[in-house]
């Protein structure tokens, strides 16, 4: 202590309010040096994350525009024009049943997944391998690969569809079928993350409280709803969460595979905010969407971690 | 009241053997627990009875009906787990009337069972809180609950008191002893550890290489181990092993050469031994004393204060251990020592590892018998 206290009147640390002698084991009192040792990642986070979200919030409130670099300050002009431009309307519109078809749908289908494929052998290994391969495959070459199957006639699912006698389906360009065919091709390519982590979370559970289960009679249904749904809980939240962050994101799916179209009908509202500033070079207001999608993101997410802690409460 | 019945029991896991033919007979209301280190079959055993582990051969009858292809809740029993195996999210509560509901008992029967194995567990405090925020002893009494309040006739406790702490275990030992008094049902219990066995047990079975090595009482076992490797493996600290040569009997009793050239008379039927020159002498530390002219001469090496007796650890002329306990003298590192032995209480065992008593061990046996 005596060292230190030499080296602080003297030294750079000379600015530091002087502390109570603390013992010379354990743990010492907490002192403003210890920030030091938090420095280095507070400015890579404040530089990475808190500066954008203050520069976004703030262009957000101007109208600036790309080509130019010229910026007026509008107030919540931009927020406004929102409120009443219906194609934003209808790509929050779009993105939110995205979401809501989704988001189910990978919960569901991979918590069904990974029951099934919780087993050993070779079949097992290989199906969880198949399942999760498709994540691996760029997006070009997955909406490359399901257009070509969709194609109206030549597609492999007309030609199914022909064979079985059955009348040919728009996929892809009708209003009605073209949001849910783009949820169907996301499901298919990256169905294997949510996969793999209910099929850890599986491999978490104690053998030993499913032989007691087994000692205690209990049916294979009540097992698994007694027992192994409980259990994973915590994974079905962080799945939930998870794809509902991702999939308010979704682009580039259905930027290749629909541009947005047939009429808007499955644009989402990033591609929205990347044609507004990077086309109409609207930067201003391109921000102002960008806000309003963390905003919604934020109150999603909120009220599913919420609903899980009430959830809790009550059991 | 279930008794259990073994018949040529086998296990294979692939090519490796882990039980081969075992037959066991346990009666009504018997504490059995299967004694054994790592590794020798007692759990595979213990978890074949329970139908947890798939049977390679053999059957397994329980009072009296052949369950060997039942189905684990359909055996009549009930199982304590080493690691509790308690359902995390649900309360004590719902631990214990999870197996009961499943069965579809009443729930004023089940309300019934569970307030009385907490009143007789001392569980009513912790009924309502998770497994999370018990205490591994809490714990412990909980899983004991879950199968108590089965009301089975056969229970099974899978080494449960391995994880609790020294002084727990020896709480939790006696309650056990209790609750298998109180409830007069049959227990297999199964562990490594030769004080809870010694302890709980109306009958051992010592077990080693998936095979029976001695079914007997406690006492039995200790005091007329039926092989060498009991008599190694019961005792703290082991029983003495010391190579020796057979000479010519004398008026039918066997006549030995200690490694240090002496002479000595066993109180062992010659007519029972095999006719080998080398033979194992068995002495445990307690039957052997400091004496003057004793037989057995060597150099202390380590002396051990236990409270009520000493141990003192010798190395005897031709380099082979000895361990004798002492009451009250403290020899010191280095000293020679003279050691008689109580030859009523040697063994001698021959190459394969089989006993053979001395004579009146027999009789005081066959008396207390």
């Amino acid at each position: 202590m005596s060292v230190a206290r030499t080296a602080r009147s003297q030294g750079w640390t000379a600015w530091l309010p002087m502390l109570p002698p603390a013992s010379a084991v354990g743990l010492r009192a907490s002192r403003p040096a210890n920030a030091l040792f938090v420095l280095p990642f507070v400015c890579v986070y404040a530089l990475l994350l808190l500066w954008p979200l203050a520069k976004g919030m703030l262009i957000s409130l101007h109208d600036h525009d790309l080509l130019s670099n010229d910026s007026f300050y509008i107030g919540l002009d931009n927020y406004r024009q929102l409120a009443s431009d219906e194609v934003f309307q209808q790509v929050m519109w779009n993105t939110l049943k995205f979401v809501a078809l989704s988001t189910p749908v990978f919960v569901l289908l991979a918590l069904g997944l990974a029951l099934a494929l919780n087993r050993p052998g070779r079949l097992g290994a290989w199906l969880r391998a198949t399942f999760f391969a498709a994540s691996v495959f760029s997006v070009t070459i997955v909406t490359l690969v399901w257009k070509l199957a969709l194609m109206p006639e030549r597609g492999l699912v007309a030609q199914l569809l022909a064979a079985l006698g059955l009348p040919e389906v728009a996929w892809l360009s009708s209003d009605v079928l073209a949001l849910p065919t783009v949820v169907l091709v996301t499901v298919w390519w990256i169905i294997g993350l949510p996969m793999i982590l209910f099929l850890s979370a599986l491999q978490q559970i104690p053998v030993d409280i499913y032989e007691a289960a087994a000692l205690d009679n209990t049916s294979r249904w009540r097992t698994l709803t007694r027992i192994t749904l409980p259990s994973l809980r915590r994974t079905i939240v962080l799945v939930a969460v998870i794809e509902m962050l991702r999939q308010f994101q979704v682009f580039p799916q259905i930027m290749l595979m629909t541009n947005g179209g047939p009429n808007n009908s499955t644009r989402p509202i990033v591609q929205f905010i990347y044609e507004q500033a990077f086309m109409q070079l609207s930067l201003g207001y391109a921000t102002a969407a960008s806000q309003l999608l963390l905003a919604v993101m934020l109150i999603g997410v909120s009220a599913q971690l919420w609903l899980e802690r009430e959830g809790r409460v009550q059991r | 009241m279930a008794a259990l019945k073994l018949e040529g029991l086998s296990k294979r896991y692939g090519a490796v053997q882990v039980i081969s033919e075992l037959s066991l007979d346990v009666e009504d209301g018997e504490f059995l627990v299967f004694l054994g280190p790592s590794g020798c079959g007692k759990t595979s055993l213990l978890r074949m009875v329970a139908g947890l582990e798939e049977v390679s051969g053999g059957r397994i009858l329980i009072g009296g009906r052949d369950v060997t292809q039942a189905a684990p809740g359909q055996r009549e029993l009930a199982m304590v787990f080493q690691h509790y195996a308690l359902y995390p999210h649900m309360t004590v509560r719902d631990n214990l009337a999870f197996g009961l509901r499943n069965v579809g008992l009443a729930e004023s029967e089940i309300a019934r069972r569970i307030t009385e194995s907490a009143r007789m567990l001392e569980l009513a405090a912790l009924l309502d809180r998770k497994p999370g925020q018990l205490s591994g002893g809490q714990r412990q009494r909980v899983a004991i609950g879950r199968a108590v309040v089965k009301e089975p006739g056969l229970f099974l406790f899978d080494e449960p008191l391995s994880n609790l702490d020294a002084a727990l275990r020896g709480r939790t030992r006696l309650e056990l002893a209790q609750l298998h008094r109180r409830l007069g049902a049959t227990m297999i219990f199964v562990t490594h550890d030769q004080l809870e066995a010694m302890t709980l047990a109306t009958r051992i079975v010592v077990m080693n290489g998936g095979a029976i090595e001695q079914l007997a009482t406690p006492a039995e076992v200790y005091r007329r181990p039926a092989t060498r490797f009991v008599a190694g493996f019961i005792g703290t600290p082991g029983m003495n092993f010391i190579t020796v040569r057979r000479l010519a009997d004398e008026a039918g009793w066997a006549v030995l050469e200690l490694p240090g050239g002496q002479v000595l008379r066993s109180q062992v039927r010659a007519a029972s031994l095999p006719i080998e020159a080398q033979l194992s002498l068995g002495l445990r530390p307690e039957h052997l004393r400091p004496a003057a002219d004793g037989p057995l001469r060597g150099s202390v090496e380590l002396v051990e204060f236990l409270g009520e007796r000493t141990l003192a650890h010798l190395k005897l002329a031709d380099g082979s251990p000895l361990t004798i306990t002492l009451n009250g003298e403290q020899p010191r590192p280095g000293a020679t020592l003279t050691v008689a032995a109580d030859l009523a209480e040697a063994h001698l065992f021959d190459a394969s590892g089989r006993a053979h008593h001395a004579q009146s061990a027999t009789a005081g046996q066959e008396r207390q018998s």
